[in-house]
């Protein structure tokens, strides 16, 4: 990527430089066809914006030129993948939400916690009520004192959160070799690379290169910073069961299923927003044209005014003034 | 041209009505072909078109 934005640099700042090298010449010439004082404040704005073009021109073509043989950093940056709710107008798809929502109960859960989540976030997006309802009634919620002051456990309803796998953090570092699981739910938009980052992340392990110091207890994925990531990789061919027969439960799929249930986890209103673009482009173009009329009707009258010197006005003026002086 | 000026423009009282009234259906008409473009573009991905397997 870094690659890319240097490559950029490099032919912005050269054409920089063409252009100030034509705004010089022009500047040269210029100055044999304007007159007077006007000609030297022309020639010294001129002057100093090709100056100033050409600093801008040096100095990029001087970082781009640095930026292009540094390596980029230290991992791989994924691959842009085609999700289906990548388009303008395109909402996230609720089956593969549905089907991430399983794969995240039962290969993810055990260890990652998606605390801003409730049962009844899930309904009216990839299940009926009476689903979340099944699904909140299979976890138990210690709850909060009742009248006689007793902490009791009861079974879950749509209005808890999903639960957490480790009470606190230090029992999620303890159970994990040091590294703590992070919570999942904004985990799309808190890392650089969003849905594209998560699926090369859990698609990407492979065998270390040589030479590759890893510490025991971590496992090597080129996606992560650093390359060695303390959670093995848990999504391979059939690692869940689909109910739908017709979608085969391979590695890619599961990946990209889980994926576009974090998406929409971090961005639950990802749907009106789009719905809004749509809305938001016909009345906005109304109103720019309507804007636009009313602007060019009203300066109309100043935009055609015409302003005339006439000598003999002038004359006229002086002697009428000169005539009131003396009478005077 | 004039007949709408005299009846509905003249007046601020009646202009005031008429743009409520024409706020009300325009937002109305904007709201329907919205979300009739947005179902089209996103057939199949709605919550609406997969929750008869589920209901």
């Amino acid at each position: 990527m870094r690659l890319n934005m240097a490559s950029k640099f490099v032919n912005f700042g050269s054409k920089l430089f063409k252009s100030s090298k034509n705004l010089l010449s022009s500047a040269y010439a210029k100055r044999s066809s304007s007159s007077g004082s006007a000609r030297k404040w022309i020639g010294a704005r001129q002057k100093l914006l090709t100056f100033g073009a050409l600093t801008g021109a040096t100095g990029l073509l001087m970082y781009a030129m640095d930026a292009s043989v540094d390596a980029s950093s230290d991992n791989v940056h994924p691959a842009k993948q085609l999700w289906p709710h990548k388009g303008l107008l395109t909402a996230i798809d609720k089956e593969s939400v549905r089907r991430g929502y399983q794969v995240y109960k039962e290969v993810c859960s055990s260890c990652h916690s998606l605390q801003y989540i409730a049962y009844r976030n899930l309904v009216g997006v990839c299940m009926t009520e009476s689903e979340a309802k099944a699904e909140a009634e299979g976890i138990t919620v210690h709850d909060g004192p009742d009248e006689d002051g007793n902490y009791f456990d009861r079974p879950g309803k749509l209005s808890d959160y999903m639960p957490m796998p480790y009470p606190n953090e230090e029992a999620g570092r303890a159970a994990n070799n040091g590294a703590y699981p992070p919570d999942l739910s904004y985990i799309v938009s808190a890392r650089k690379g969003g849905e594209d980052y998560i699926f090369a992340l859990l698609t990407g392990y492979c065998d270390p290169p040589a030479g590759f110091a890893l510490r025991d207890g971590l496992y090597f994925n080129p996606y992560f910073s650093g390359g060695a990531i303390a959670m093995g990789q848990l999504i391979s061919n059939e690692s869940v069961t689909y109910a739908d027969a017709d979608v085969a439960p391979s590695a890619s799929q599961i990946a990209k299923d889980v994926t576009t249930f974090l998406c929409w986890t971090s961005e639950p209103d990802y749907d009106i927003r789009k719905l809004l673009v749509i809305k938001v482009f016909i009345i906005s173009s109304f109103l720019i044209a309507l804007t636009y009329y009313i602007k060019r009707l009203k300066w109309s009258s100043l935009k055609t005014r015409k302003i005339f010197y006439l000598p003999e006005i002038q004359e006229n003026a002086k002697k009428a003034a000169e005539g009131a002086k003396n009478s005077k | 041209m004039k007949v709408i000026y005299n009846t509905l423009f003249k007046r601020t009282s009646t202009y005031a009505v008429a743009i409520m009234a024409s706020a009300f259906f325009f937002e109305r008409a904007i709201d329907v072909s919205a979300n009739m473009i947005f179902d089209t573009v996103n057939k199949g991905k709605l919550w609406k078109d997969i929750k008869g397997k589920y209901e």
